[in-house]
């Protein structure tokens, strides 16, 4: 499967990754030459298998409804870009 | 033309756990900002989730109550967008295998018909958190408190017709998560929100119109008018030749409009994926029993027991299990005064007007039950009439009394079925209106009827409302006819 | 002092010939002699390096220190340390010190072992080589021309360049066996859920694995005794006795059924590693094992299937490198998509966004069924291979990587014949089995690696295994002229 500018485009932006104008010849090629090496699955039928998605198939543990987290913000928010009054700042949300 | 109208509801309803539904952060309400934000709730990089089991055993409560399959092996997976308030950019939610699967919920409506509106399934998802429009030099705040409590959304069928039955079937659901003690049901608070799937067809159309999304709509009288906006908006835009286009919306409940929300515009693509972090939830047949067996009686079975108990009404009878905790009261008074009509009566009538005048809730009404019922024992044994009683009432809202007994002694408001003290005074009544004593002798029946009122009025007045009102009829008609 | 294996020197140290303290300074000097040429380290945490031999030659002397107490290692960047950066390789964790400790390394506190800091890595453990690190390339310390291997580059070459004694790494599609296939150490991945992935950034979550990276399989055993365990962090963490690894080491091969999987040795594979591998089957005979051929039939589809699960995953647990929390942030952003797709496009490299693109395209409406969908079938029928050779050996012997070690930006600019180089490895991950991978031979002076892989939670016989071969070939002794 070989993808068009297009495609990159919109995956980009799905991803949220800029892509400058210069980039997007040399990632096209890229993505289409992994997605070549990617579609040499489609060689085999699996119609009959299930999808595995763990390894182990073992079962979720449940925690006891528990409060054990007491309040970081200060260490927390020490490594964050941008903060006012305890809150992250980011540019202005639209809704 | 005439239109139909089909309205599906999601309803969120934000789960009763201490902790959050993958980390051991706290759910409190209205903290300080980012105070209940833990390492997974931020998403720091490597952190991992865990399954709360409170939150596990509070679906399945749902599931049960209503009558749905459980999902026995149900798992979870990521929902991916980018959003601040969303802090690893995936919700993790349900997707193709919910905790629970097809149920049903029956709703009475305002005429006391039962209607059945289908569930088409509920899942477990974390919430996210709140984004702060204040201006903080133009960029927005971003509070995670709230980013990882755990939520239940509960997806209707297309079901209901008209917003009254929105309105109904999200009373319902209100009411039996509160039964289950499952939700604390807050919606000021946002406990509980409702996206509302609107859509508009010709009367007699098999096929759906295009539906529309409004979003978190937080009250029930938001959810009838945003409804009844959104309708009005999709038929206006149809007959003038226009499209409905299928998009999320908000409801401005100030301009009692509907806008498109740019932000959710889009073209969404969540790429849903199995959660890898955690594995699929398998149920045991013992746990549902053991959950099965906590179950509480039921806002129907509370209804129905109520109508053949008590022989309430339809009607009576939801309003009365509507919250388990107006039904506990109304038991109350009931067991008190073992007269259940009265009781419903007193209980829907002036306790009614009387907390909705005050603007409180049942648990806070200045009567008690055991007060109420008190009082309507004496009602039942003549010590006072049902006029009385509504002064004692009043007394006992304004904490004049402990007790019904205590006001009617201190104010004197027994009732008076001494038949001679009642004759005596009514010879005094028709001595000072002897003109209208010979008037009524001369009158023919039908005259005589409106007549006899008169006298009632003026006996009652005398006897400041004590007097027995049936010894009063009978003693008087003697007297005139005498 | 640095010729000595990770059990010799727990020795000295418990019989106080050597204290930590004189230990963990001697392999400081090393690493500001050595690592300029080599690189294998992000961050050297001399400082706390020293407080922890002080405490651990006070416990020593006390009488209660264990195997590792006051060892001095070196942990792969990917695993958080309070206080510390932990910067996984890449621009965008360049300023992120973090606020907490992962179980691996916390446990390596508790034994009192020594960490003298962060090891490079490709960015995010996304490749082969350690050429992707914001940090720039590891060289291999056996010829610095060439790549240690990746994505645990840095804890292979400073393992192998005497840097450190021992080291962890993590493995998501080979990355501590390709590794140490190419630095002649021994190196294990464990079984999936054997070690707990809490505070180790995720990759491919269903993919990752911690494990040690050290200079022999006794080594290896004595690491692994403090990584293995229970975490009720870890959702995916197993609930399983972890058995004493060191206490089987000595167990006789007698009996043992050896499978070479036919697939693994076809056209592609390297000659001298062919013939390396062939005389290693002739040593195992010789300690008592049987050695037969066996199958994995979907061998090939491997490849592809891990190039849309692995990525597919990451494209998600990368999505929380947004700029708002922790982490790089871009200048002056005009909105908020700005804010995400600069941050995003400026704090990751090339490789790192291929691989989320690609896994976000792998997810994307239209395409599930045809990627996702397929590869996890296809995991399955790998899985179902593993399962059914296992029912005829005990464990499957095969090379780590078709060739020795590359030259560093050969393979670069050509994603796609990078990621070939796994081909030996990946299968191990997708079916969640364990791995060891260990010194086979010397071809032109690079080293050859072999790997043993076993059944699930068969970590123990894996490192008899390696272990009995090692008391009859000396390739791990070898040393790096030079180091």
């Amino acid at each position: 499967m070989s993808l068009d500018r297009t495609d990159v485009e919109k995956i980009a932006h799905l991803a949220r990754i800029a892509l400058s104008e210069d980039d997007i010849p040399a990632t096209t090629a890229k993505l289409s030459g992994i997605l070549e090496l990617i579609d040499k699955m489609q060689a085999v039928d699996t119609s009959a298998v299930a999808p595995l998605a763990h390894p182990l198939e073992t079962t979720q543990r449940l925690r006891a409804d528990e409060v054990t987290e007491s309040n970081q913000r200060e260490a927390y928010q020490a490594i964050a870009p941008a903060t006012e009054a305890g809150l992250y700042l980011v540019p202005k949300v639209i809704e | 033309m005439q239109w139909e109208i089909v309205i599906g509801l999601e309803i969120h309803a934000q789960l009763t756990t201490a902790s959050k539904i993958f980390s051991g952060s706290a759910t409190t309400f209205g903290a300080e900002p980012n105070t209940q934000a833990s390492l997974v709730d931020l998403g720091m990089p490597g952190t991992l989730p865990v399954l709360n089991a409170q939150a596990v055993r509070n679906a399945v409560k749902f599931g049960l109550a209503i009558d749905a399959e459980i999902g026995m092996t149900n798992v979870f997976a990521r929902k991916n967008y980018f959003y601040p308030d969303l802090p690893k950019g995936y919700q993790t939610s349900q997707m193709d295998h919910p905790i629970v699967g097809k149920g049903y919920l029956d709703i009475t409506l305002e005429d006391g018909t039962v209607k059945r509106v289908g569930v088409t399934r509920a899942h477990l998802e974390e919430d996210a958190g709140k984004s702060l429009h204040e201006d903080f030099h133009g960029m927005s705040g971003i509070d995670l408190n709230r980013a990882g409590t755990p939520l239940l959304e509960i997806v209707s069928e297309p079901d209901m017709r008209s917003a009254k039955e929105a309105v109904a079937y999200a009373k319902t659901i209100h009411s039996l998560v509160r039964y289950l003690g499952i939700c604390d049901g807050n919606m000021a608070e946002g406990s509980l929100r409702c996206d509302c799937n609107v859509s508009v067809r010709p009367k007699g159309q098999t096929e759906f119109g295009t539906r529309c999304e409004i979003k978190n709509v937080n009250s029930f009288r938001f959810i009838e008018k945003a409804i009844n906006t959104e309708v009005q908006r999709q038929i206006e835009l149809i007959e003038d030749g226009g499209k409905v286009v299928q998009e999320t919306r908000l409801y401005d409940p100030n301009k009692d409009e509907t806008r498109s929300m740019r932000s959710k515009e889009e073209a969404n693509d969540y790429r849903y994926f199995p959660c890898p972090d955690l594995l699929p939830v398998v149920l045991e047949p013992s746990f549902i029993e053991e959950v099965r067996g906590e179950l509480p009686e039921l806002p129907q079975q509370k209804r129905e027991r109520f109508e053949s108990q008590f022989g309430l009404s339809t009607y009576d009878a939801s309003v009365l299990s509507a919250s388990r905790e107006l039904a506990d009261y109304f038991e109350q008074v009931q067991q008190t005064c073992g007269d259940a009509k009265l009781a419903a009566n007193w209980v829907m009538g002036e306790l009614s007007s009387l907390l909705n005048k005050e603007g409180l809730e049942i648990e806070q009404s200045p009567v008690s039950a055991a007060q109420l019922g008190g009082m309507i024992l004496r009602i039942k044994d003549n010590t006072i009439s049902g006029k009385i009683a509504k002064m004692v009432f009043e007394a006992l809202a304004a904490g004049e009394g402990d007790s019904a007994d205590e006001i009617i002694e201190a104010k004197g408001l027994k009732q008076v079925t001494d038949s001679g003290a009642i004759e005596a005074m009514l010879d005094e009544v028709l001595a000072a209106n002897a003109a209208q004593v010979e008037q009524y002798r001369a009158s023919d029946e039908a005259k005589r009827g409106k007549m006899f009122g008169f006298f009632v009025g003026q006996a009652m007045k005398a006897s400041k409302g004590k007097a027995n009102p049936q010894q009063v009829n009978d003693l008087l008609r003697k007297k005139l006819e005498g | 002092m640095h010729e000595k294996t990770l059990a010799e020197l727990s020795q000295a140290l418990q019989n106080k010939t050597l204290s930590s303290v004189e230990l963990t300074q001697h392999y400081l000097k090393r690493i500001e002699q050595l690592d300029g040429s080599l690189n294998s380290y992000i961050t050297v945490t001399a400082e706390s390096a020293l407080e922890q031999a002080a405490a651990a030659d006070a416990r020593i002397a006390a009488g209660n220190a264990g195997p590792l107490t006051g060892i001095p290692l070196a942990h792969k960047d990917l695993f958080c340390t309070q206080g510390q950066r932990t910067s996984c390789g890449s621009k965008m964790l360049d300023n992120f010190i973090s606020p907490y400790e992962s179980t691996v390394t916390q446990r390596f506190l508790d034994a009192g072992a020594v960490s003298l800091g962060k090891t490079n890595l490709d960015e995010f453990a996304m490749g082969s080589s350690t050429e992707s690190s914001f940090y720039g390339p590891t060289r291999n310390p056996w010829d610095t021309d060439r790549v240690p291997g990746g994505s645990s580059g840095g804890s292979a070459a400073a393992v192998a360049g005497r840097l450190c004694v021992a080291a962890t790494g993590t493995d998501t599609g080979g990355s501590i066996r390709q590794p140490a296939g190419f630095t002649a150490l021994t190196g294990l991945k464990p079984t999936y859920g054997r070690v707990s992935r809490w505070g180790m950034v995720a990759y491919a979550s269903s993919l990752d694995q911690g494990g040690p990276m050290a200079r022999t399989a006794e080594d290896c055993a004595l690491m692994l005794q403090v990584m293995a365990g229970f975490d009720a962090k870890d959702s995916t963490s197993v609930e399983q006795p972890v058995p004493d690894y060191s206490a089987s080491l000595s167990d006789s091969l007698k009996g043992l059924r050896i499978g070479l999987p036919k697939e693994y040795f076809a056209a592609g594979l390297d000659a001298a590693t062919s013939d390396a591998i062939s005389a290693a089957v002739k040593q195992f005979q010789a300690l008592g094992a049987e050695v037969r051929e066996i199958s994995l039939p979907n061998a090939e589809l491997a490849i592809p299937a891990y190039y849309v699960i692995a990525p597919a995953e990451a494209s998600s647990n990368l999505s929380r490198f947004d700029g708002v929390r922790f982490g790089y942030r871009c200048d002056h952003p005009a909105d908020l998509t700005d804010l995400y797709k600069r941050s995003r496009a400026e704090g990751f490299g090339a490789e790192v966004k291929r691989r989320i693109m690609v896994g976000t395209y792998a997810l994307s409406a239209g395409y599930y069924d045809a990627y996702y969908l397929k590869a996890q079938k296809i995991r399955r029928l790998i899985k179902n291979d593993f399962m059914a050779a296992y029912e005829q050996v005990d464990v499957i012997l095969c090379p780590t990587s078709p060739t020795p070690a590359f030259k560093i930006g050969e393979k670069i600019d050509d994603p796609v014949s990078l990621y070939l180089t796994d081909i030996y490895t990946i299968t191990a991950n997708l079916a969640g089995v364990p791995g060891i991978a260990l010194p086979a031979g010397f071809a032109n002076g690079l080293p050859l690696g072999m790997q043993l892989l076993g059944p699930y939670f068969s970590e123990a016989r894996l490192l008899n295994i390696a272990h009995q071969y090692q008391q009859v070939t000396d390739w791990h002794q070898r040393a790096p002229a030079g180091y």
